[in-house]
């Protein structure tokens, strides 16, 4: 049951940034571009999934899951340096190739060896990502 | 194309919908790239089956809708060093962070979350400014 409910959220967001456009970097990078032509699709495509994203949170106000467990804690109050500078750091990458990490995937599917590249890249960061944490925390600024 | 922002609300409908069966099914976030991450610093290690089919999902929907637009394209760079580049900086930004535009952005702005309203502002504002510098100044993208 998990697996079935894993497989349709998975789906139906594949299903959404291919047809939203997300896959397309020329629409993200067009977004992003404010001083150029400015693309507004992301906006209607962020809009259009915080609906019923909102709606699914009122639910999770009572009850549970339909597979057991439970829901998410309230989100922490808590900001920082983690959430700041990987936020900055995460932008970047987004703004230089037009890729975050859902469209990605989504994109594989396009046979363009770039994607690949890209993805190999991603792994490779998120693989460093603890051991660079680690070592802002022993000689960066405080978190 | 005038039908560009239908298109964008029909498929941001989609990915809602995507988050909310994930939250209401399994009662989980559904952020891509800690779907993602944690099948590769093995913080995800109870759950890697929902993780990977997840991902098949996400992978093979496209796949299957693409013989119906055949028009679309990804426009991506084909400069290598761009390619790896942003691949490092979104992998370890997002890890970081803890989120990226699905996470932060769609699952967090929705529940009113300080944490992802203030990630979206600083990605997309680091986006902007990355695009202008090396769109526009530099000419690189």
């Amino acid at each position: 049951m998990r697996y079935l409910m894993a497989l349709l959220a998975g789906s139906l967001f594949g299903a959404g940034l291919f047809i939203s456009g997300m896959t397309d970097t020329a629409k993200v990078q067009g977004w992003l571009d404010v001083f150029g032509d400015w693309d507004p699709t992301l906006a209607f495509v962020m809009g259009g999934a915080i609906v019923p994203m909102a709606l699914a949170w009122r639910l999770t106000r009572r009850g549970t899951p339909l597979t057991g467990g439970s829901f998410p804690a309230p989100p922490e109050p808590k900001l920082g340096r983690n959430l700041v500078l990987g936020s900055v750091l995460f932008g970047m990458g987004w703004g230089l190739s037009g890729l975050c990490p859902g469209p990605s995937i989504a994109a594989l599917g396009f046979g363009h060896w770039g994607h690949a590249v890209f993805v190999a890249a991603m792994l490779a960061g998120m693989f460093a990502a603890p051991a660079i944490r680690g070592q802002l925390d022993r000689y960066g600024a405080p978190a | 194309m005038e039908a560009d922002w239908i298109w964008g609300l029909v498929g941001g409908l989609l990915i809602g919908s995507g988050g909310a069966v994930y939250l209401l099914g399994n009662g989980r976030i559904m952020g891509a790239s800690g779907i993602i991450g944690g099948l590769v610093d093995g913080s995800g290690r109870g759950t890697v089956g929902e993780r990977l089919i997840f991902l098949a999902g996400v992978f093979v929907l496209p796949l299957l809708l693409l013989p119906l637009f055949p028009e679309a394209d990804t426009h991506l760079t084909t400069n290598p060093a761009v390619l790896v580049a942003a691949g490092l900086l979104v992998g370890i930004g997002t890890r970081l962070a803890n989120g990226c535009t699905s996470g932060h952005g769609v699952c967090g702005i929705s529940r009113l979350s300080l944490r992802g309203i203030v990630a979206t502002v600083f990605y997309i504002g680091a986006g902007a400014l990355t695009v202008v510098l090396f769109r526009h100044l530099l000419g690189v993208i």
